[in-house]
């Protein structure tokens, strides 16, 4: 399982067996207040550690930023988060699966809403068994976004769809806005699922199996170990500001955030242009294959050439269609989902504050940047490689469909040259 | 100019003038005085060949277009487009073709020849002018005259308009056409000089006035309608399509973004920089290839619009038997009312009630002399009646004949037209969908080398 292999971690400078993720200079505990904490544990990784004998163990002690209380140690070095992402691309190796569906809509006095269906299957042993099945509105879904950020304000945690309707919709709760929302849904607790630190978070297993009641009373819980550690980051965070030695690594995080960001935006725009204007393609390509049926009707030479062109432009809006739905399964959300990301990185700025003194959050951040990258090459490789393969699809299919016209059309005129002949 | 078989100087007669309805025996006229001694070869139909006149193969090219200005009737000054029409007459032996004449002329001048067909042939389906105006114009296309690429399109819609009379196995032999091609100057005036507008039946013109007839042949009341029908559904088909064509631009030239910011992006990105370049360049080609693809639908857009206008040709054959048949009827009805006049003035009897007949019963009798002198006078105009109602009916049953001859075949060749319009359509599509399968096949591949 990606998450509990520490997997041949790299050397960081320096590695204080007391300190917190290597890179920390001195010893002792990051923060103040805090030792007390990280003894307790300590003591619960080295337990599993001794199982890893052949394996370098990069830090012998939790990060106390990106530790919950269910997973051994982390492997918070760059290398070590390649390898996580190497576990990633092997889908065998992944071992809680999510599926989000079944929007049902919930009428109240108050309110109306609509719930989704989650179910989980894991063989993970934390989980008291293999598969779940809960229900779970968008409040549910914002909750959980919420606790992670506290969490781990270092890490890139998954956008959430927007939570108002885009404009352009006139109901609340069309159709396509459901299903858009739900695949976005379901991919938000994918990608927590296929992070390797955020899926083992507490309140992420709590989302996925409690029961509503259980769901509400753990909701009402203070805020836990490590929303509080998380807070005390930000304050640091904030008392930093203005320090002038940006390291360079965040000066180019940044730079390539905005960029980033600005293309991402422009591409989402050309792509639901783009698939504005197929539709609108296919809405005329609709009313014209008709009219050559009609006009078979009064001419009785060109009856079966008339029909013939009318099946092709049909079977041709078909094969739009199919291009369509193309686009709006691979493209869209993909390029949708990196516009949400690049908005909330444009805020992670702050990180970049933090200094020496805090350089654990530093690498933190880098290893989760490195893997968020590399994700986002492939997903968008993926994506626009899928819609490629969409549109070589579409047009192989009118191809097959006007060359068989043409076919037909000669069969038809030796047909008649032999009927000719006496 | 070269030898033709025609003697120049008989060209500067006009063209014979006959009765409408016999346009035949006027063209035998004209065909002897062409085609002196060789009169076989240019008096069956069926050893005509296409572009064949007057016996000598020709070509006819309407080769370039010109603007120009000058002053029109009201002194006021006017641009213009002028085209050049050039005829080669082809020597059988060798193929080479020699140009024989090389004239500039202006639409109206194509309209005033149609005109002038459509009077001295109304049995014909006379074969349509390119449209005056575009119309049918998707967005991008321009709707102004002086565009090159209208002017470029109607110079091969008047070349086509040519070549179908040329090649049509009546109207080829006209006098006017032929000097349509051969003599620039004076022209108009001649073709003036046949009086044909004083000719033309006003009435033609005013289609929306119904003539009951009351015995129409039913095949040119089907094939009213079916014209009807033909102009209907090739007028939707030319919105809708110009509508589609509007949407396909959209569809492609939307991809051509995808090139800019593909090309910004990949300068921050190290690895898929190199991918992202390059197949944003496959966007831009894409997105550039659907202006020849929407170019060369234009000419299945043109070929269609000759037929629109060809069903108006269509109805105006029709139209003529109307009227044909409206004043039959009508002089039929008149010697029948002339008849029984006579009748009840020979036998005494009224039957049918006559101003005159009221007359002399209040104010007298009138005396045998007078009756005698008004019987003889009726008689002369019954047998003048009776005369002219048979040559009305032979009129229009030679007219009948050759209107369906025409048709015939006219309809041969609608058929083999569209079908060939059709078939040029699909290989349009096939080759659109070839180009786009390769072009999104090289965005694939660099799409997966990012």
């Amino acid at each position: 399982m990606e998450g509990e292999r520490p997997a041949s971690p790299a050397r960081s400078s320096g590695l204080p067996a007391g300190g917190a993720e290597g890179d920390s200079p001195g010893g002792g505990a990051p923060f103040p207040g805090s030792s007390g904490s990280s003894t307790l544990l300590q003591g619960e990784v080295l337990d599993l550690d001794e199982d890893e004998d052949d394996l370098e163990v990069f830090s012998k002690d939790a990060s106390l930023m990106d530790m919950n209380s269910f997973s051994p140690m982390m492997p918070t070095s760059p290398l070590s988060m390649i390898n996580q992402i190497k576990f990633e691309d092997e889908p065998d190796l992944k071992d809680l699966f999510i599926t989000v569906d079944e929007p049902e809509s919930h009428v109240t006095t108050i309110e109306t809403f609509i719930t989704y269906r989650i179910i989980t299957k894991t063989s993970r042993g934390e989980f008291d068994s293999s598969e779940f099945e809960v229900r779970r509105r968008y409040q549910d879904f914002l909750w959980l976004k919420g606790k992670l950020e506290e969490a781990h304000p270092t890490l890139i945690i998954p956008p959430l769809p927007e939570k108002f309707i885009v404009k352009g919709m006139v109901e609340r709760f069309n159709d396509d806005f459901i299903e858009t929302r739900r695949k976005a849904l379901q991919k938000f607790l994918n990608r927590i699922a296929d992070h390797p630190t955020l899926t083992f978070n507490e309140d992420f297993k709590v989302f996925l199996t409690a029961q509503a009641w259980e769901l509400s009373s753990h909701k009402k819980q203070g805020p836990g170990l490590l929303s509080r550690m998380g807070q005390t980051v930000r304050a640091v965070a904030s008392s930093m500001r203005g320090v002038k030695n940006r390291p360079e690594e965040f000066m180019e995080m940044n730079n390539f955030i905005e960029i980033f960001s600005q293309k991402i935006n422009l591409i989402d725009k050309i792509s639901q242009r783009i698939y504005k204007e197929e539709r609108e393609y296919l809405d005329e390509m609709k009313e014209y294959g008709p009219i050559y049926i009609l006009w078979s009707a009064s001419e009785e030479d060109l009856v079966d050439t008339l029909r013939n062109v009318a099946s092709c432009i049909d079977r041709c809006c078909k094969a739009t269609e199919k291009r369509m739905s193309g686009l709006s399964e691979a493209l869209l959300p993909v390029v949708h989902e990196y516009v949400l990301y690049s908005e909330m990185l444009m805020l992670t700025e702050e990180i970049g504050k933090l200094e020496d003194k805090v350089e654990c959050a530093n690498n933190a951040l880098k290893a989760d940047w490195e893997r968020w990258k590399q994700n986002m090459q492939n997903d968008i490789k993926s994506a626009f490689t899928d819609m490629a393969e969409e549109n070589i699809h579409y047009y192989e299919q009118c191809l097959a469909t006007w060359e068989s016209f043409l076919t037909s059309q000669t069969d038809l005129q030796l047909e008649e040259a032999s009927d000719d002949k006496p | 100019m070269e030898p033709a078989p025609v003697d120049p100087e008989r060209q500067l007669q006009p063209a014979p003038i006959e009765p409408l309805g016999l346009p035949n025996s006027g063209l035998e006229a004209a065909v002897g005085e062409e085609a002196e001694g060789a009169r076989d070869a240019g008096s069956g139909v069926d050893t005509m060949t296409e572009n064949n006149f007057g016996l000598k193969k020709i070509e006819i090219s309407v080769s370039e277009a010109e603007k120009r200005t000058g002053r029109n009737a009201m002194n006021m000054q006017e641009t213009y487009t002028a085209y050049l029409i050039e005829t080669r007459s082809v020597e059988h032996t060798d193929g080479q073709s020699v140009l024989t004449d090389s004239l500039w002329r202006r639409y109206s001048e194509f309209e005033l020849l149609r005109n002038y067909l459509l009077v001295y042939y109304p049995h014909i389906v006379v074969p349509p002018l390119p449209e005056k105006r575009a119309e049918f114009v998707w967005h991008k296309l321009s709707a102004d005259n002086m565009d090159p690429d209208f002017v470029e399109r109607r110079r091969i819609g008047l070349e086509n308009f040519l070549l179908r009379i040329a090649s049509h196995p009546i109207l080829c032999r006209d006098k006017i056409f032929y000097l349509f091609l051969t003599q620039e100057g004076n022209w108009k005036e001649t073709v003036n000089e046949t009086g044909f507008q004083l000719k033309a039946d006003s009435r033609l013109k005013a289609l929306n006035a119904t003539f009951r007839v009351k015995n129409p042949d039913k095949r040119f009341t089907e094939l009213k309608h079916y014209s009807d029908e033909l102009q209907s559904v090739i007028s939707h088909l030319l919105r809708v399509r110009a509508r589609v064509a509007d949407r396909l631009y959209g569809v492609y030239k939307v991809h051509g973004n995808y090139g800019r910011v593909f090309s910004e992006w990949s300068a921050i990105e190290k690895e898929m920089g190199d991918g992202l370049q390059s197949a944003g360049h496959h966007m831009d080609v894409y997105a550039s290839s659907i202006d020849d693809i929407l170019e060369d639908e234009e000419h299945y857009a043109d070929q269609l619009k000759e037929y629109l206008f060809y069903a108006e040709a269509l109805r105006a054959v029709c139209r003529k038997h109307e009227l044909m048949q409206y004043d039959l009827e009508m002089a039929a009805q008149d010697l029948a009312s002339k008849k029984q006049q006579c009748e009840e003035l020979a036998t005494g009897t009224v039957r049918t009630f006559s101003l005159k007949g009221m007359t002399t019963k209040l104010f007298g009798q009138e005396t045998p002399e007078q009756r005698e002198a008004r019987i003889k006078v009726l008689e002369e105009q019954i047998n003048e009646g009776e005369q002219q109602l048979k040559s009305k009916n032979l009129e229009g049953r030679e007219f009948v004949k050759n209107a369906w001859a025409d048709i015939e075949r006219f309809k041969e060749q609608k058929n083999r037209d569209l079908k060939e319009a059709l078939i040029s359509y699909a290989v349009m599509q096939i080759s659109m969908c070839k180009k786009g399968i390769q072009i999104w096949t090289n965005a694939k591949e660099c799409f997966s080398k990012m």
